[in-house]
């Protein structure tokens, strides 16, 4: 285990930027969210929670993947590649750190997309431990520990120290190339604050949340339950919930005709909206109360149905905190599992 | 305030007069409620009202004036101009809708009290105008009005525009920070056009194209919205800081001109903390330059200033010497 006086962090990250870019939680204008840090920005390694979650790094809300070209008679097609140099994102929590293995099931494993495999492959994630969770965070449900918050490397802030402990091989290697900047450190410190932070995570109000109700094969129980209608009453079919979400993983491919040329994007889509998989003959989900519902299945029945009894949620309470008008997967599970 | 307008609900549908009611709803938390459709006296058992009802529950009225039987709607001073509006567009039928106006004395942002750094907040208990705030570690304090919401600071005042009867001790406050409503939107003009492109782009590149803005609007009552339809070319998703941003706000801005009551839930939903309201105040101030102080929803049966035509009307040369900046 290393460490570096977190008053010389600026420095640390000046050497990471020499390795590669460096996606870090950054404030502008007054929200946080992963951008490529550089000297003059605002890093804000307290916030829990940023704004869009880290899985904007690896699956970027937009992102361009071809673009055509007519010339006379020529029609030339120029595909995008994907990246080819390596960078790392610094200050993931440890429930955005499993969003990754989330969402490496659906882009690596089932049928692989070349774009994210390439950055999830280039990409170091340095975690950081929670010394604060929030009264919305509900990690444990999942089985996150967020006093060992996973990754290549986690990172852990004790007082005015920031702690450094490689753990993959990448992590390791990263960390040889960063030179003497880290000084050595044993393991006391952070042991201890791992013991606060179980603490606190024992005393949350949504410790108790369980998954136990749901899970795979349970389709039929929850489909046609009564309960949709009354939850999904308010929700005014906005995207906040799916694009504060590190595990919602749908998109949508379209092109944009620039005047002279098409682009062809990918963006993320969201479940919660009309147009969502409209085909030739209308959305199939024609009600808020369907799309509500999709989403809600989708992470608590369906995701498990296809991935060993994975959930597709890690507790992040993104959700909790930012829906218009206060409806979110915790409501949903109580209403629905009881308790 | 809250077991008054409990008691009188439940015995409005107990004598019939309504078949259900739209308020809001307990939640998880102390702060978290959400807005609910009560279909019977019993259903109000949870209901709540307090320092965390901001939403504007107008809006769903378009969805709920419909069926048969009385629907009753609990609005708030400045909910009342939203409903007014929906009027004026027929977009509901009051013959369909009791209203109880109720009282507020303004609405708490949890974020606010986040941004203050108090984290894990379990229960806050109002002390005169200071907030005793619990969390999980420790107490904190701070005062109310630091961290009323956005739309709360320019207030338009207690007084109800439409009601069928009022719950509320305040009717006729008047407070006193609303002078301060055009002072941002001030700020703007007087900077170089460079520089408010620069804070423009600022605001809008965060923006995630979560359409949070526009769906809780209840001036945005489109059947479907221009953006939803991807046959008009400028449907989309995606949220490129380039241009798609601005020109989704500016449309929006434009389109919602002269029917904004300035409500302030477009700020207020927003995740990103886009400040929306200051596009829309720049419209109501430039307004009220060319056409006269006019105040959307204020009446549900005036004529709105941009969809009306007097021979008084400025004509667009002179807006110049307005001097509209
Ligand atoms: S569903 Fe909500 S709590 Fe779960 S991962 Fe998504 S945003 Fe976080
Ligand atoms: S949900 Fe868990 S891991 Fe995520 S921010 Fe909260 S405490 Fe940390
Ligand atoms: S649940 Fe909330 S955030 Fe999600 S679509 Fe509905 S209103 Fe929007
Ligand atoms: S609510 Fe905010 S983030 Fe969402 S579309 Fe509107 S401005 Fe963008």
């Amino acid at each position: 285990m290393q460490k570096i006086k977190l008053e010389n962090i600026n420095e640390l990250l000046q050497s990471m930027a020499q390795i590669g870019k460096v996606y870090a939680p950054i404030e502008k204008a007054g929200q946080v969210n992963y951008y490529e840090w550089n000297k003059d920005a605002k890093l804000r390694l307290d916030v829990l929670n940023t704004v869009k979650s880290a899985k904007d790094v690896f699956f970027p809300q937009t992102e361009d993947l071809a673009s055509f070209k007519t010339e006379g008679k020529e029609i030339s097609i120029q595909a995008e590649k994907p990246l080819d140099e390596d960078f790392a994102v610094f200050g993931v929590r440890a429930c955005d750190v499993k969003s990754f293995d989330i969402l490496d099931k659906v882009f690596i494993e089932e049928n692989t997309d070349e774009f994210y495999k390439a950055r999830r492959e280039h990409g170091v994630v340095i975690s950081h431990a929670c010394n604060e969770p929030e009264e919305t965070c509900f990690c444990t449900t999942f089985g996150i520990d967020a006093s060992a918050p996973k990754g290549d490397i986690e990172t852990y802030t004790v007082g005015d120290t920031l702690y450094w402990l490689p753990v993959t091989d990448k992590g390791k290697e990263y960390s040889a190339k960063l030179g003497n900047i880290l000084e050595e450190a044993d393991e006391s410190q952070v042991n201890k604050q791992k013991e606060t932070i179980k603490a606190i995570m024992d005393k949350l109000p949504l410790k108790d949340v369980t998954t136990q109700a749901f899970g795979a094969g349970k389709t039929m129980e929850y489909f046609d339950r009564p309960e949709w209608k009354e939850l999904s009453e308010a929700c005014i079919g906005c995207g906040t919930c799916t694009y504060v979400c590190p595990t919602c993983q749908c998109y949508d491919i379209r092109d944009y005709d620039t005047g002279k040329s098409i682009e062809r994007f990918r963006c993320w889509d969201s479940c919660m909206y009309s147009d969502f998989t409209m085909m030739a003959h209308g959305n199939p989900r024609k009600t808020q109360t369907e799309r509500f519902r999709q989403r809600f299945m989708h992470k608590l029945v369906y995701f498990p149905d296809n991935n060993n009894g994975e959930f597709s949620c890690v507790g992040c309470g993104r959700c909790v905190a930012k829906c218009p008008i206060s409806m979110n997967i915790v409501k949903v599970m109580k209403a629905l599992g009881g308790k | 305030m809250q077991e008054v307008i409990k008691k009188r609900v439940k015995e409005l549908f107990d004598n019939n007069t309504i078949v259900r009611a739209i308020g809001w709803e307990n939640g998880e938390f102390f702060y978290d409620h959400t807005p609910a459709v009560f279909d019977s006296a019993a259903d109000m058992d949870v209901f709540v009202y307090d320092n965390f009802c901001a939403s504007n529950l107008s809006k769903y009225l378009i969805n709920h004036c419909a069926p048969e039987g009385k629907t009753l709607v609990l609005l708030k001073p400045c909910d009342t101009y939203s409903f007014n509006q929906l009027l004026t567009e027929h977009r509901i039928n009051k013959d369909n809708i009791y209203i109880i106006g109720i009282g507020c004395d303004g609405m708490v942002d949890i974020d606010k009290i986040r941004a203050l750094g108090i984290k894990g907040i379990t229960k806050i208990t109002q002390n005169g105008d200071e907030l005793v705030i619990d969390t999980m570690y420790g107490e904190k304090k701070c005062k109310k009005a630091d961290v009323l919401l956005e739309k709360c600071l320019s207030c338009k005042g207690k007084k109800h525009m439409i009601y069928d009867e009022l719950i509320s001790e305040n009717e006729d406050e008047m407070p006193q920070d609303a002078s301060k409503r055009f002072d941002l939107v001030n700020e703007l003009e007087n900077m170089t056009s460079e520089e408010r492109f620069a804070f423009w782009q600022n605001e809008l590149s965060k923006c995630i194209r979560c359409n949070a803005c526009r769906n809780i609007c209840p001036a945005c009552s489109c059947r479907k919205c221009v953006f939803d339809n991807s046959a008009s070319g400028v449907a989309s998703k995606a949220n490129a800081d380039s241009f798609e941003e601005k020109m989704f706000h500016i449309i929006r801005a434009f389109h919602v001109a002269g029917r904004c009551t300035d409500c302030g839930e477009c700020t207020r939903v927003c995740p990103q903390g886009i400040p929306l309201h200051l596009l829309n105040r720049k419209f109501i101030k430039d307004i009220n330059t060319l056409y006269g102080e006019y105040q959307a929803g204020e009446t549900a049966d005036q004529r709105g200033p941009l969809t009306d035509y007097t021979q008084q009307d400025v004509e667009p040369t002179f807006i110049s010497d307005k001097e509209v900046k």
